[in-house]
């Protein structure tokens, strides 16, 4: 899947390998979660109230929109929190959605 | 009462200048900032190794940054710095703060707000679509990570942020589409006068605007946009807007970034039950306050762009000037000199903003336009519609009275995102001003937290 962020300078940072919803993914040291998978994918979940996608909006942890999750289920915010080595990371919630859309 | 205890919210300019003031005059604050690093969002300071140096992040505000960051530095270790901190409540006298999982409490006797200001959004259809950020969320995206939002970014809106974000992107090597802003050159023209107070400002601006001329950026006045193209699955895969010359044009790109200036944080003020003031030039409500910072509530202050959106210059003269009026009212001895200074920038930065917002005015008349079926609310999908149906069968005209009905503004981002944009779409419906369908109240928790936060126990 082509990558939604363009990384455009500060490339020969060290990596740091995590896993997003089971495969792994290689990221780099000072990279927030938004980026490590926004460089690789296009979306970083499910609007639980439509079929969108959704990839985050303010970057400021304002919006909310860039939730992500543990393995264990802690939240996360996927503009403010830095990778770290072995972070498992899913991208569905684990709670049940409610579709107000149909 | 030389041992009061003193808080500042926000470690951006204002708070790291009042900080500094303060300790300068004896008084140890604590700097309680939401984020792990200082700078706040404007001199947001890149992550430990990144290796751009200052001129290739801040450009012309690179003195600036430099400046306020050793400030910081200096300070660091002679304040209570406690970041990664959200003040999520208050009380008379007393934060609710979290940090890393954990409640505390922290008592104030004076409380000064630095809580700075987010992008302030104009909804357009298709805006939920993945690939649409802030303008403001591009900038970071560039600033903090180095990656641009998009292989091919359309930057759309209004205000200096526009230019500076679209130019910064073309200088990193950024692909941009076009620069589309809703308000026409005539409406600059007519507040050069004004815009004419900071001559260097102005003439950064131009600049800007040149260098994206001479990049070859399509760069658009007087727009009026139309629609984020795109998909649910793939999200954004262009922009339509009509041309100031009545054009219809579609633009490929597989981002955008929309902004119209900024909005204040008000909510902690809110809480704290300070009185609220209609600013007519920007349209849009901010905390009350006297020149010097101080709100209706006594002991609580605020500054930058979290009081009155004046730019982060004018934050580093009234976080500044703040820590002075406070100064004064613990009976301190007071640096007229400085106060004086102060006050002479900010009348100048007050003239140029006023300049700015008739430059590039908040969009009002989009949200009338707006057709039903665009969203409003991103977090729960809300459109026009259904809000103007509260409108009209409910008879909701006042903003939160149809956030109950309607849950516009009761999302996730807690109505920063859409409420201004709700509020005028409500007041269209009604065929009232915006000032009178009324603002959004602050809720606590200002920002959402994790219910398996736990307390801190004092020992």
């Amino acid at each position: 899947m082509k990558g939604r962020f363009v990384r455009l300078a500060e490339q020969g940072r060290p990596t740091v390998s995590l896993t997003v919803d089971g495969a792994a993914v290689e990221a780099l040291q000072g990279d927030t979660l938004m980026v490590a998978l926004l460089t690789q994918g296009n979306a970083l979940r499910q609007s639980e109230f439509d079929s969108g996608r959704r990839a985050g909006f303010c970057l400021m942890g304002a919006c909310q929109d860039c939730w992500v999750w543990t393995r264990s289920g802690e939240r996360l915010q996927a503009c403010s929190n830095e990778v770290r080595d072995g972070l498992d990371i899913v991208t569905t919630q684990p709670e049940a959605t409610w579709p107000l859309h149909g | 009462m030389a041992t009061a205890r003193v808080v500042i919210v926000g470690a951006g300019p204002a708070g790291v200048r009042c900080a500094e003031t303060l300790l300068g005059a004896g008084i140890t604050p604590i700097l309680i900032d939401e984020s792990r690093r200082d700078g706040g969002q404007i001199y947001r300071r890149q992550p430990e190794g990144f290796t751009r140096d200052y001129a290739t992040l801040y450009g012309s505000e690179a003195a600036k940054a430099q400046a306020l960051h050793q400030s910081f530095d200096r300070l660091r270790g002679a304040i209570d710095y406690r970041p990664d901190t959200l003040v999520w409540n208050l009380t008379p006298g007393q934060l609710c703060c979290a940090s890393q999982g954990r409640h505390s409490t922290v008592d104030y006797d004076a409380l000064v707000l630095c809580t700075g200001a987010t992008d302030r959004l104009m909804p357009i259809e298709g805006w939920q679509l993945a690939g649409t950020y802030s303008l403001g969320g591009a900038q970071i995206a560039l600033k903090n990570q180095a990656v641009s939002i998009g292989h091919r970014v359309v930057f759309m809106g209004s205000g200096p942020l526009l230019y500076l974000v679209a130019s910064q992107y073309v200088k990193a090597g950024a692909e941009v589409a076009a620069v589309l802003d809703t308000s026409p050159l005539s409406l600059r023209l007519k507040a050069l006068p004004k815009l004419l107070a900071r001559p260097g400002v102005l003439f950064t601006g131009i600049k800007l605007l040149a260098q994206l001329y001479r990049a070859k950026v399509a760069v658009h006045l007087g727009i009026k946009p139309l629609q984020v193209m795109g998909d649910a699955a793939n999200g954004v895969a262009g922009l339509r807007f009509i041309t100031g010359n009545g054009q219809t044009v579609t633009v490929q790109a597989d981002a955008v970034a929309l902004g119209y200036h900024l909005r204040p944080e008000t909510q902690l003020g809110d809480l704290a039950g300070c009185a609220m003031a209609f600013d007519q030039a920007s349209s849009q409500w901010w905390l009350a306050t006297d020149d010097a910072g101080r709100t209706s509530v006594k002991g609580v202050y605020a500054a930058g762009d979290g009081a009155k959106i004046r730019g982060a210059d004018a934050a580093e003269h009234a976080g500044r000037l703040v820590a002075l009026a406070l100064l004064e009212d613990l009976q301190q001895p007071v640096d007229t000199g400085l106060r004086d200074e102060q006050q002479q920038a900010l009348a100048v930065m007050d003239q140029f903003r006023l300049g700015l917002a008739q430059a590039f005015p908040w969009p009002s008349d989009q949200a009338k336009a707006l057709p039903d079926s665009a969203i409003v609310c991103r977090c729960e999908m809300i459109s026009a519609g259904e809000l103007r149906r509260t409108v009209k069968q409910k008879g909701a005209c006042e903003v939160n009275r149809a956030k109950a009905f309607s849950r516009v503004g009761m999302g996730r981002c807690q109505g920063r995102y859409c409420s201004q944009a709700g509020a005028e779409v409500i007041a269209a419906a009604a065929g009232v001003q915006v000032q009178e369908v009324g603002r959004q109240r602050g809720q606590a928790p200002v920002k959402p937290l994790s219910m398996l936060i736990t307390e801190e126990v004092s020992s």
